[in-house]
């Protein structure tokens, strides 16, 4: 069975993200980028799926600017086989990257695909599901676990009441939760490894994908501050201010 | 910024555009590398020492570990934090592929460990202290030696110790007293029995490991007496059995652990070998083979020295640097007070980097950390050098330049970032005082290392008493020429360097004609006597060259980074520098003070 991760490269999650002041976007400059933390949890769980016997091929597909390739180098030093660069500098929204990951299923023919639930840089959790909905696929999304029995496989989720298990039939996407597993560390080794590791490289229009943007950005802008606490005599005081300040009950 | 460990900006700078590190891949031994899998090393290793190295370091020094009479206690998080060391690579990075190593290049392996270094002294003690003891088991040590006892230290199975110090003997090793007589033949080559006592061993007894290699200093029954009847033995915790699988307990007994003012998290031990705790084949003594020759341990031992020297230097490097970042954080978050004219209180306050003094403490702990940082990837850089240059000119010429710079490139960093980390406390005020801010334990777990690996006052007598006159003067003659390429480049840059490279050549001429004078002087004592003034003389001279070439570097290049390196070394030659002059005078004039006070006047 073939396992497609996809890797997304993103602002490292320690930097304190600044807004241009423009206001058209954060600042990219000179700023750490590294693998969305979700996506290292969908590249460790298809490597687990490999070293257990279930999954024979790990391929890895990054899309965006040539440095993406770091990104893919990482995923094959945590174990993935090979890597597929899809390059291009404009922008990409989640419909772009769902149709451009499609195209690849098309010509790679994978039995699953695992991608992070969402990316830490926008936040949209859109290209898993609407991957699964071009495909005409079998979706588990927020996966906290997966197991596959033959053609099958079960997906835990995690949803608002607690823990829900699906049962889909494959091919079919999974998107993963925080605690599916702890990704692990690319070690020496496998470093040395993935540098003799392949990357195809292909660009949406090899893939015949129109990736233009559909939304347009009006303005980005710092969230805005929080106000100061306040401290109250009493529990009237409290309630009083709770329904008439603060309006919640 | 992103990490207050170490600058990854100026660790890419001091590799890349300073120093070609790249070249090093056209060279056989590092040919399956480049610049993606040094970079690649760098980002495993800042990501291990982040999120499992630095979060308990301040648990592990408020927790040390405790003996209960049988078993050492240590908390959790340092056993997690060393087996993803060992998993990720970092006990074999720069070792040979055919010992399960990845022949990363010393500066990268060295560029690597800063990252834990500055993240937890203590957690990364064990692995260092283990790195050591199987290079010098690699290469001293027996090919079945090297497979029994070397390989799962590589592998991260086992740890290893350095047993050298005595409770009587330390500094002085010629007065070791532990005994090693013989005890027949072995599949390791000859076997003894060690009787005595070895006190300081860092990692001497913990279970963080599956067993523990100590190498061990001792005296066979023929030894001549001092130094030159000093051998070297292999003696782990738990026996090995031919196949390789654990054996009897060994006659090696932990007598005490020592209550250390920082570098809390490496237990450190008195150690009683042979005390009859433990009765391996049904009899005291604690069974140990033979490394090498007989008489030769001592030699041995200093064979890894310069390495173990550097690595010392590294660590304080390290310290000074987080120690740098953690203030330079604070001095542009806190706000206190108005500039200087600005009385009107209704305006508010600045954060207070605005202060010029506090940006004179941030300067001169920059000066320090990357000066010093600059100068620790160097060398480690000669020792790469020395080993796989492709010329043999030089690769003699790396190896006296390490000769020269090893004591300065364990005593400069260790002796200032004493200064620069207590900046940072200053800039910090009363909470850099507390223990709810780092940098105070940064400043203790630094105390150590003018102390251990040679103390501050053996590297000065080490550099003037034998370095500097070595081969004739062959070592200060090579980095003379370095020095001296460099005031000659600085002359023809286009930057304004030229009073800098005046002043870098007048001190070197200085430096010279002291060391010619001392050692006219005649009598030992009055050589050596002020040895350590010399050592800072010349650690300075050392770190203004260091800086004029960082500098040198920068030209044509603009932003903030480049501006930064070109102020602080104008910093180091308008504050720093100037120093050097008094204590050269004092040299010069062959001063008697300390000579002449006599015991009683105290």
């Amino acid at each position: 069975m073939k396992v497609l991760v996809a890797v997304k490269r993103v602002v490292d999650y320690n930097v304190k993200v600044r807004v241009k002041s423009d206001k058209t976007g954060v600042e990219t400059a000179d700023v750490k980028f590294s693998m969305n933390p979700f996506d290292e949890i969908a590249v460790e769980e298809a490597v687990r799926l490999k070293e257990k016997g279930g999954a024979t091929e790990v391929v890895a597909v990054s899309l965006g600017v040539a440095q993406c390739q770091e990104t893919i180098r990482t995923a094959l030093a945590m174990g993935a086989d090979r890597g597929i660069h899809v390059q291009t500098d404009a922008e990409l929204q989640p419909l772009a990257v769902a149709k451009l990951l499609k195209a690849i299923c098309d010509k790679e023919q994978p039995q699953l695909v695992i991608v992070g639930k969402q990316a830490i840089d926008d936040d949209c959790s859109q290209t898993g599901q609407m991957l699964a909905a071009l495909a005409g696929w079998a979706q588990g999304t927020f996966a906290s676990k997966v197991e596959i029995n033959g053609g099958e496989m079960n997906v835990t989720r995690e949803v608002d009441g607690g823990l829900e298990t699906v049962s889909l039939k494959l091919p079919a996407v999974v998107t993963t939760d925080l605690r599916l597993n702890e990704p692990r560390y690319a070690s020496l080794p496998n470093i040395m490894k993935a540098k003799k590791k392949p990357i195809d490289a292909l660009t949406p229009e090899a893939l015949g994908v129109d990736i233009a943007p559909r939304l347009i950005t009006v303005k980005v802008e710092e969230p805005a501050k929080r106000q100061g606490g306040k401290k109250v005599a009493d529990v009237a005081e409290l309630v009083e201010k709770l329904k008439n300040e603060a309006r919640v009950i | 910024m992103v990490s207050k460990l170490v600058s990854r900006r100026d660790i890419e700078f001091l590799l890349y555009e300073w120093m070609d590190t790249t070249e090093l891949i056209r060279r056989a031994r590092f040919a399956e590398h480049s610049r993606e899998t040094f970079d690649a090393s760098l980002d495993t290793a800042e990501r291990i020492a982040t999120e499992l190295f630095a979060p308990h370091n301040r648990k592990a020094d408020l927790n040390e570990p405790s003996f209960d009479g049988t078993r050492v206690h240590i908390i959790p998080e340092v056993k997690t934090a060393l087996k993803a060391f060992s998993a990720a690579g970092f006990n074999a990075s720069a070792k040979d592929h055919a010992l399960g190593g990845m022949q990363l290049p010393t500066v990268v392996e060295q560029a690597c460990l800063t990252y834990f270094l500055a993240a937890n002294a203590g957690t990364t003690g064990y692995p260092f202290l283990s790195i050591a003891n199987s290079n010098l088991l690699v290469a001293h040590g027996s090919p079945a030696q090297i497979d029994t006892f070397a390989r799962p230290v590589i592998d991260g199975r086992f740890s290893g110790t350095m047993c050298l110090s005595e409770p009587q003997a330390g500094s002085s090793l010629g007065d070791i007293r532990t005994r090693a007589s013989p005890d027949g033949a072995s599949p390791w080559g000859p076997r003894y029995r060690l009787f005595g006592g070895k006190m300081w061993i860092s990692g001497g007894d913990h279970e963080l490991y599956d067993n523990i290699i100590h190498l061990v200093l001792a005296r066979t029954p023929d030894a001549p007496p001092g130094s030159k009847g000093i051998s070297l033995f292999i003696v782990p915790k738990v026996l090995i059995n031919a196949n390789g699988s654990p054996g009897e307990r060994n006659d090696v007994a932990l007598a005490g652990i020592n209550h250390k003012m920082g570098y809390r998290g490496t237990v450190n031990t008195l150690l009683n070998f042979g005390e009859g705790r433990f009765t391996p084949e049904g009899r005291a003594g604690a069974i140990g083979y033979l490394v090498g020759d007989p008489h030769k341990g001592l030699s041995y031992m200093f064979h890894m020295m310069n390495e173990a020297r550097i690595g010392v230097g590294l660590g304080a490097t390290a310290l000074a640097y987080t120690a740098y970042l953690h203030a330079l954080e604070y001095a542009r978050s806190r706000p206190q007070g108005r500039r200087i004219g600005a009385r009107n209180p209704a305006t508010p306050q600045v954060n207070i980097i605005e202060h010029p003094d506090v940006r004179r403490m941030l300067l001169a702990q920059k000066a320090c950390a990357e000066g010093a940082l600059a100068l620790n990837l160097y060398c480690s850089r000669l020792v790469d050098d020395k080993t796989t240059a492709s010329l043999p000119e030089d690769r003699a010429r790396a190896t006296l330049l390490l000769e020269i710079l090893t004591p300065i490139c364990k005593s400069w960093p260790s002796q200032w970032a004493q200064e620069s980390i207590s900046h940072a406390i200053q800039i910090h005020g009363g909470y850099g005082y507390t223990r709810d801010y780092p940098v105070e334990q940064f400043y203790r777990d630094n105390r150590l290392n003018p102390i251990h690996e040679g103390t501050h006052g053996i590297q000065a007598i080490d550099l003037l008493g034998r370095k500097v006159v070595m081969d004739q003067g062959a070592a200060l003659l090579a980095l003379h020429d370095r020095i001296s390429d460099t005031i000659g480049r600085a002359r023809a840059s286009s930057l304004p360097l030229e009073d800098s490279a005046d002043v870098l050549e007048n001190t070197l001429n200085r430096i010279v004609s002291t060391t010619a004078r001392l050692h006219d002087a005649g009598d030992e004592e009055r050589k050596l006597g002020n040895a350590t003034l010399y050592l800072e003389a010349f650690g300075h001279l050392v770190l203004a060259w260091i800086w004029l070439d960082q500098a040198l570097t920068t030209e044509g290049k603009v932003g903030d980074f480049y501006e930064g390196k070109r102020q602080a070394c104008h910093y180091f030659y308008r504050f720093e520098l100037p120093g050097v002059g008094p204590r050269l005078d004092l040299l010069d004039r062959l001063d008697q003070t300390t000579l002449d006070m006599q015991d009683t006047w105290f």
